[in-house]
């Protein structure tokens, strides 16, 4: 399978990855490996197979429906990298 | 005889007739790690003085047999938040992050008494086979420094192979506990999903990690197992079932009568090297003189369980790696002018280069348009290797097969190639799609590389006790591979 240098940018793009030119090539081409050797499951029957997404045996316990704090707001602050003592603070996203 | 030559429950009975104080062995276990850690590199921190606190003031109040771990030294994977000490995953993006709560594993093992020595190393978000993707450094096997100790809990591995530690906590998402263990001849146990709860792990493939133990035997493992087992109702896949006397299911086990073992033609096919062939059939060959009946099985899936795992593992790590935007927690590019360019900048700065690869990979087979061809037809393959397996069980008590075709391989030797890293996992990741347990047990040297050779044994669900029991009788057949000889 080909894969294209603009394939994987905008797909890095779509994730959230910026990466420069000289690796973009490169990854394309692992990604192009590996992709191939993906489609080997094309020659798996699977005609009328219902999707296994989840090896979980049991019903999902229920808890009851009641809002507990289990955090400090100030334990949870600590591990941000900029914090106001109140939210975290992020670069400007409004124009003006 | 050392203490770091005794076996976790060796140590346990020693602790408890108070012939050794936890302060004592928590030395020995320094020591040992003073004198190793140069070679191997298992560790990614050590928190001596923490541990030295809690074991004296275990000494002080002496003994509690309700305290499965009293006094036992430990470590833990890196993937493993652990209250006040820092939780790396390898990673750069995790470089400053000191969790502000304990997994429920490691509180669990806590809460028995257990001592944290520190915390092992791993390859970066728990991706690959070889513990050379850790962001830090690689951690060398201890049966010879040049090879890997298998990946990704190459660190818990080789710390407990180093006898820096009685056991070990891991992550197993493809095989991570069990190729380490095979690597570094240690026993290793992944258990059925949903038996250990994963709060507080950073996840990589929810539907795929659970935590174990490695440690020096099946019995060892057992005791971990039993301590930090059952339901949490903070890990809404953990079940709410009882959890069996493992230890004692693992100590009745003297023999193998009337136990039926699977070999499945396609463990045992060609692909084997013959020094893991050699050991492996010696293996099973003690297990027909311990009255095991052989019996064939067939698994006839597992040729697409790496594409399968892959494309499975890949999307959800995607999805998982998301949280990481440089905002609520880890590494924050200083350069960042607007919010896109935040996320951007961190995470491409943060991850390494085979996180950023599952990442882009995984977002592709999630994309419109690829979704069916790749994630959904992956979901559906996923079915039909859990199928083969209860199919099989349906011949068998547990199924037989090696660990890994070949013994630990080479530092560097695959690391240009992603896909021939994948490959090294070939018979380890259908249990992980399948949900089922499975333990790695080392059964001697390889004739020509003189590296350790695991055997897998894999199990129903929730039949930890009978892969631990029959682990545990074969341990008594083959014997110990021994101390390391890299760190003799």
């Amino acid at each position: 399978m080909t894969f294209t240098p603009d394939q994987a940018a905008r797909v890095a793009a779509l994730a959230r990855l910026r990466l420069p030119e000289d690796k973009l090539e490169h990854l394309a081409a692992q990604m192009g490996d590996i992709l191939s050797y993906m489609d080997t499951l094309t020659a798996c029957d699977t005609q009328g197979v219902e999707p296994l997404y989840g090896p979980v045996e049991h019903d999902t316990p229920l808890r009851m429906d009641v809002a507990v704090k289990t955090f400090q707001r100030a334990d949870i602050l600590s591990q941000a990298p900029e914090s106001d003592g109140t939210f975290f603070v992020v670069p400007k996203i409004v124009a003006g | 005889m050392s203490i770091t030559d005794l076996t976790l429950d060796e140590l346990r009975h020693r602790l408890a007739a108070r012939d050794i104080t936890a302060v004592q062995a928590t030395e020995a276990c320094l020591e040992r790690i003073q004198a190793t850690e140069p070679t191997v590199d298992a560790l990614l921190s050590l928190q001596a003085e923490q541990a030295l606190e809690t074991a004296a003031a275990l000494d002080r109040q002496g003994p509690d047999p309700a305290k499965a771990l009293w006094g036992v030294p430990m470590a833990v994977k890196d993937a493993l938040c652990t209250k006040g000490v820092p939780t790396t995953c390898a990673s750069k993006i995790l470089e400053n992050f000191t969790p502000f709560y304990d997994a429920t594993s490691v509180e669990r093992l806590k809460a028995h008494g257990a001592v944290i020595l520190g915390k092992a190393n791993m390859d970066e978000f728990a991706m690959g086979s070889s513990t050379e993707n850790s962001a830090f450094k690689p951690t060398r096997n201890p049966w010879n420094p040049f090879k890997v100790p298998g990946g990704s809990s190459g660190g818990s591995g080789a710390t407990v192979a180093a006898r820096q530690c009685f056991a070990a906590l891991g992550t197993d998402t493809g095989g991570s506990i069990r190729l380490p263990a095979s690597f570094c001849g240690v026993t290793g146990i992944k258990p059925t999903y949903g038996r250990v709860s994963r709060y507080g792990l950073v996840a990589y493939g929810s539907s795929l990690d659970q935590i174990g133990p490695l440690a020096r035997t099946p019995l060892d493992c057992a005791i971990v197992l039993q301590a930090m087992a059952g339901h949490d109702p903070k890990d809404s896949t953990c079940a709410p079932r009882p959890v069996p006397d493992f230890a004692a299911e693992t100590k009745a086990r003297k023999d193998l009568a009337g136990l039926r073992i699977g070999m499945p033609e396609e463990y045992w096919g060609e692909g084997l090297t013959p020094e893991v062939r050699k050991a492996c059939d010696d293996a099973m060959d003690a297990a027909r003189s311990l009255g095991a009946t052989l019996v064939p099985v067939k698994l006839p899936h597992t040729r697409y369980a790496i594409a399968t795992y892959y494309i499975v593992a890949m999307a959800e790590a995607s999805s998982n790696l998301a949280r990481f935007d440089g905002v609520r927690y880890g590494y924050r590019h200083p350069g960042a002018k607007d919010l896109k360019d935040l996320y951007e900048l961190s995470r491409s700065h943060g991850f390494g280069e085979e996180v950023q690869r599952r990442i882009v990979l995984g977002t592709y087979v999630l994309s419109a348009g690829y979704y069916d061809a790749y994630y959904r037809k992956a979901a559906q393959v996923r079915r039909l290797i859990r199928q083969d397996f209860l199919d099989a069980f349906a011949h068998c008590d547990v199924i037989a097969g090696p660990t890994s075709p070949f013994t630990a391989f080479g530092l560097g030797e695959k690391t240009g190639d992603p896909l021939q890293m994948y490959l090294a996992d070939i018979f380890t990741i259908s249990l992980n799609l399948s949900g089922l347990p499975g333990l790695s047990l080392p059964v001697g040297l390889g004739e020509d590389s003189a590296l350790p050779v695991g055997l897998q044994l894999f199990g129903k669900a929730w039949e930890e006790g009978t892969i631990l029991g029959a682990a545990n009788a074969l341990y008594g057949a083959v014997g110990d591979v021994g101390t390391p000889a890299g760190v003799a």
